[in-house]
């Protein structure tokens, strides 16, 4: 069925290939669709009864056989993805225009959607590393599509190709140390790596996080992400943003999990240590950031971060010896994964749907766009409360369970497993806050209040396809907040495969209840109250009152207030800012300009700000410059002089003998 | 036997409720009454805020012409979220409604969507106080978010549980818990974080219309009517919710724990003893402190947090 579904999607590009430019998207949407919901199918059919499926096609060549094995893990990631694809494929049926509509554009869509359900099942080196690379090579094409309207475009896709280049080869090289002479299926590699000595195993642990940190956007490895994925065409951020970067969280699952079969506490400790820095990194930034597709993309890092606390934790509980909690913080991060795809990649298609409707992603030039679009207004809205965690959301529930497997963690007595989890709590609990500061700027400022630009104020409500798209998403937004139950005892069976002690920690049922220990939730009574209790208050206090009557604003005795006294996404993040100035390290430029007759009396002021990324200003612009001279100094050996390059080839010649000597 | 545990939920979270909606602003009206003595005023009866309330419930509503629905559903909302945390959390006794789902995040969090709820209805006025306020107050929102959430992580893992009624029984079956350093710790780092977002002084001054200064009152400069009122009792109901909780959680005694309709009563009276015991405590807080400048009140919140880390830290070391 699998491959059936990838046959399928395979066909609807020689279809969109085949169709008029009008039909284009349509036609790819619809054949598309029908081949990734096979594909949803069959995932779900292995995450529901645990089976694992094969498929093997063997060459003459070697590294050339294709290697596929479905089982639940793969399956979860499947899902995720192919469900993510059909929402952005629907989308782009609308949203799809010059560039975008183009074929190789659109082919290069369906291509991408294709790599990401190949990625999680492939099961040998070659087919692994093959996907991956398709995976990167389709988006970061995908995001040079647009380049002429947008040249920074280009220069995101630079950084792109080059950091998950480089990622890709730290991988290659892990998964080639694990390798046996025999064969480079998974199941061959896992055999092999049981007889390797720890420092080999360490060295490919560590090699491979690096890689799959890289693309899961953990910081220090990050500063492609908040260029490449707001640069790319929505539908096409909402993937890399909702499904790609969970590759990477995959990877480190797989290989350390699954290829490792588990390992000591110190690999743990770095990936908390990565996911911590990504959390708060992600989370400063994104309360900051101005450009709404900026703005989720570090929130992205922020989540990820999360994540990889979540699977750190999990993997040094289980190293010391609590796999029962172990259990429950890889189930809280996995669940985070789900509720993180289908809240991100709605509000990267819902900011698609905002620069569509208003020509711009600067939160400093929309505003009262929920008179203008509000069904698209309603959607974006879905996704923030979501992602600030507001119960019966999806991420209150996830990272709820996150929680709890952290705290339940604390029965640990190794020093390192509590500090471990310490910095974890720390982290969660420091983001919280801030993800609700990023997430009602990025609403308040864009969505209420009066338009700060004739694109706001002209803003029309984008085609149907669109919403479409966004509702499919919004659905288990609300789905996994108030019946989050139904959905993790699926994930608890993929939980059961990959960390296979301790007993099922999650009863059964609509709410989340955990067994053994004390704690559960029950979002949908929850919200069936709070409902109630609303309908009451509302009820009472307009009981036989007149409508309520509008009128102007208190303007303190000034002149009618304009849209330019509102406060910015600037003025907004400014307090924080200035909080955090040590971290962030904005420009800040701040101009006077005083008036002839008295200094005390100015004439105009200007203020500029600019929140650059410290990490890359800091460590990977001086290395760019330090390579980018060595290069230069390179050049001196080519001078033309063709005796000195042979007197190259000479000492080459000399140098291979005494080493072959 | 069912029918008999949910009656009794039902009534226990109708009497909390009903003891906060009409104890709360009673709790501001003896704030304001210290405050008046130590200044040696006589002050307005504790009645005052109550009556404030009932005035505002039947005055015409007024709405900025330019908000959106957004405005109109945040009073309900903010005081939905309040209602729905007081009804659920063991404060007149550990049964009430839903006390499955009273786990400490969930409180934490309705108290975070009430903080957006306004945060928006702030920015939708189209106003430049609206937006002022509302980036002050989220900004603090989020600044004490985690002392609030470390603290109550300390006190969950003594209890091995984050579950609110599993902690208050635990503590009255262990009552040494109590006085262990972990608690004080937590309950200085509780203090801080009430006073931030309940918008008190040295945080915020509820009694002030200084743009310089305004926090919560910018916030909700527009508001008019009733709108006014539920916002006015929600943010009463939300400091005497996060008091009666401080008193739950750390002095249990006197809470109903069977299913006993009289000790209802009795948990009534103990919670209002020692909800009014604590709001003088904070006016006197109030009366001794000069307000903060609003780039100070950070310090104080990461000196919040930073006792809150230390309690989890004496408590993982002491055990």
């Amino acid at each position: 069925m699998l491959l059936a579904g990838l046959a399928c999607c395979l066909f609807a590009i020689v279809v969109a290939n085949a169709v008029s430019a009008k039909h284009r998207a349509a036609a790819l949407a619809c054949t598309g669709s029908v081949g990734c919901a096979l594909i949803f199918v069959a995932a779900g059919r292995a995450l529901l009864d645990g089976r694992v499926s094969t498929f093997h096609t063997s060459s003459i060549l070697p590294l050339m056989g294709f290697d596929l094995t479905l089982d639940p893990l793969g399956a979860l990631f499947v899902a995720v993805a192919s469900f993510a694809g059909v929402a952005a494929l629907i989308y782009s049926i609308g949203y799809a225009h010059d560039e975008l509509r183009s074929r190789p554009a659109l082919s290069l869509l369906m291509l991408f959607v294709i790599s990401l359900v190949i990625v999680p099942v492939a099961s040998s080196v070659a087919t692994f590393m093959f996907a991956w690379e398709l995976m990167a090579v389709s988006s970061t094409l995908l995001i040079v599509v647009e380049h002429r309207r947008r040249p920074e475009a280009r220069i995101a896709a630079q950084w792109y190709a080059a950091m998950t280049q480089i990622g890709a080869s730290f991988i290659l090289l892990g998964l080639l140390l694990l390798s046996s002479k025999d064969g480079g299926t998974f199941v061959e590699v896992t055999s092999h790596a049981t007889g390797l000595s720890l420092t080999v195993r360490s060295c490919a642990f560590v090699l491979t996080l690096i890689g799959f940190a890289s693309k899961a956007g953990a910081v220090p490895f990050h500063v492609w992400l908040p260029k490449a994925h707001p640069e790319a065409a929505s539908p096409v951020s909402a993937l890399m943003s909702g499904v790609m970067v969970a590759m990477g969280v995959y990877g480190v699952v797989r290989v350390g999990y699954g290829l490792l079969g588990g390992g000591v506490l110190w690999w743990w400790t770095i990936v908390v240590a990565l996911g911590v820095a990504s959390a708060l990194f992600g989370a400063l930034h994104a309360a900051t950031s101005i450009d709404v597709k900026r703005l989720l993309a570090y929130s992205t890092i922020d989540i990820l971060g999360l994540v990889l606390i979540g699977v750190g934790c999990s993997g040094a509980l289980t190293t010391t010896g609590h796999p029962g909690v172990a259990r429950l913080a890889l189930l809280g991060a996995l669940t985070l994964v789900v509720a993180h795809a289908a809240m991100k990649s709605l509000l990267f298609l819902a900011a698609g749907a905002v620069e569509r409707a208003s020509g711009t992603r600067s939160l400093d030039q929309l505003g009262g766009l929920i008179r203008r679009i509000p069904v698209t207004t309603a959607l974006f809205c879905v996704g923030a409360l979501s992602l600030v965690a507001v119960p019966a959301f999806a991420g209150f529930s996830s990272e709820w369970l996150l929680l709890q497997g952290l705290l339940h963690g604390f029965v640990d007595h190794h020093a390192l497993t509590l500090i471990v989890l310490l910095a974890g709590v720390v982290a969660l609990a420091l983001t919280g806050g801030l993800t609700a500061v990023a997430l009602v700027k990025a609403f308040g400022i864009g969505f209420l209040g009066q338009p700060r630009s004739s694109g706001a104020s002209e803003a029309r409500e984008v085609p149907w396809s669109m919403h479409a798209g966004m509702l499919m998403l919004a659905m288990p937004c609300v789905a996994l907040g108030v019946a989050p139950g139904l959905v993790v005892t699926a994930l608890d069976r993929v939980v059961a495969t990959v960390e296979t002690g301790g007993g099922s920690l999650v009863k059964p049922g609509i709410g989340l209840a955990l067994t053994h220990l004390h704690g559960m939730i029950e979002p949908m009574f929850l919200l069936a109250l709070f409902a109630g209790i609303v309908a009451f208050t509302r009820t009472v206090s307009s009981w036989r009152r007149a409508p309520a009557r509008h009128v102007e604003a208190w303007r303190g005795g000034a002149s009618q207030p304009t849209s330019r006294m509102q406060y910015t996404a600037t003025s907004y993040a400014e307090p924080l800012q200035r909080v955090f100035v040590d971290v962030l390290r904005p420009e800040v430029d701040l101009e006077v300009t005083h008036a002839v007759e008295s200094r005390y009396y100015e004439q105009s002021l200007s203020y500029e700000s600019q929140v650059d990324d410290a990490v890359e200003r800091l460590a990977y612009l001086p290395a760019l410059r330090r390579i980018t001279r060595a290069g230069e100094s390179a050049r001196r050996l080519q001078n033309g002089s063709i005796h000195r390059y042979l007197a190259f080839g000479l000492v080459a010649l000399i140098i291979v003998l005494v080493v072959l000597a | 036997m069912i029918a008999d545990a949910l009656a009794y939920a039902v009534t226990a979270s109708l009497i909390q409720v009903a003891a906060l909606a009409l104890g709360a602003p009673l709790l501001i009206g003896v704030l304001a009454k210290v405050r008046a003595r130590a200044e040696g005023r006589v002050g307005a009866p504790i009645s005052q805020p109550l009556r404030d309330i009932r005035k505002l419930m039947s005055k015409e509503r007024l709405r900025v012409e330019y908000s959106s629905v957004v405005l109109a559903l945040t009073p309900v909302v903010v005081l939905g979220a309040t209602t729905l945390a007081v009804a659920i959390s063991p404060l007149v006794t550990t049964h009430p409604m839903l006390s499955g789902s009273a786990d400490a995040f969930v409180i934490v969090y309705l108290l975070l969507t009430g903080s957006v709820a306004l945060a928006l209805g702030g920015l939708d006025t189209a106003t430049a106080f609206g937006g002022m306020g509302s980036s002050r107050a989220i900004t603090i929102g989020a600044l004490a978010e985690p002392a609030l959430l470390v603290a109550v992580v300390a006190l969950s893992i003594q209890a091995g549980s984050s579950n609110l009624p599993a902690i208050v029984t635990a503590t009255l079956t262990h009552p040494v818990w109590a006085s262990t350093p972990t608690r004080l710790l937590a309950l200085v780092a509780l203090v801080i974080v009430i006073i931030a977002e309940s918008g008190r002084l040295p945080v915020d001054n509820p009694s002030t219309h200084l743009e310089l200064t305004m926090i919560h009152e910018a916030m909700v400069l527009e508001y008019a009517g009733s709108d006014l009122g539920l916002v006015t009792l929600a943010a009463a109901m939300r400091l005497g919710l996060l008091l009666a909780l401080l008193a739950s959680l750390f002095v249990p005694w006197g809470i109903a724990t069977g299913t006993s309709y009289p000790a209802l009563l009795v948990g009534v009276f103990f919670l209002a003893l020692k909800a009014s015991i604590l709001a003088v405590g904070v006016g006197l807080i109030e009366v001794h402190s000069a307000k903060l400048r609003l780039f100070r009140v950070p310090e104080l919140l990461a000196g919040g947090f930073v006792l809150a880390v230390l309690a989890v830290i004496t408590d993982l070391a002491t055990r």
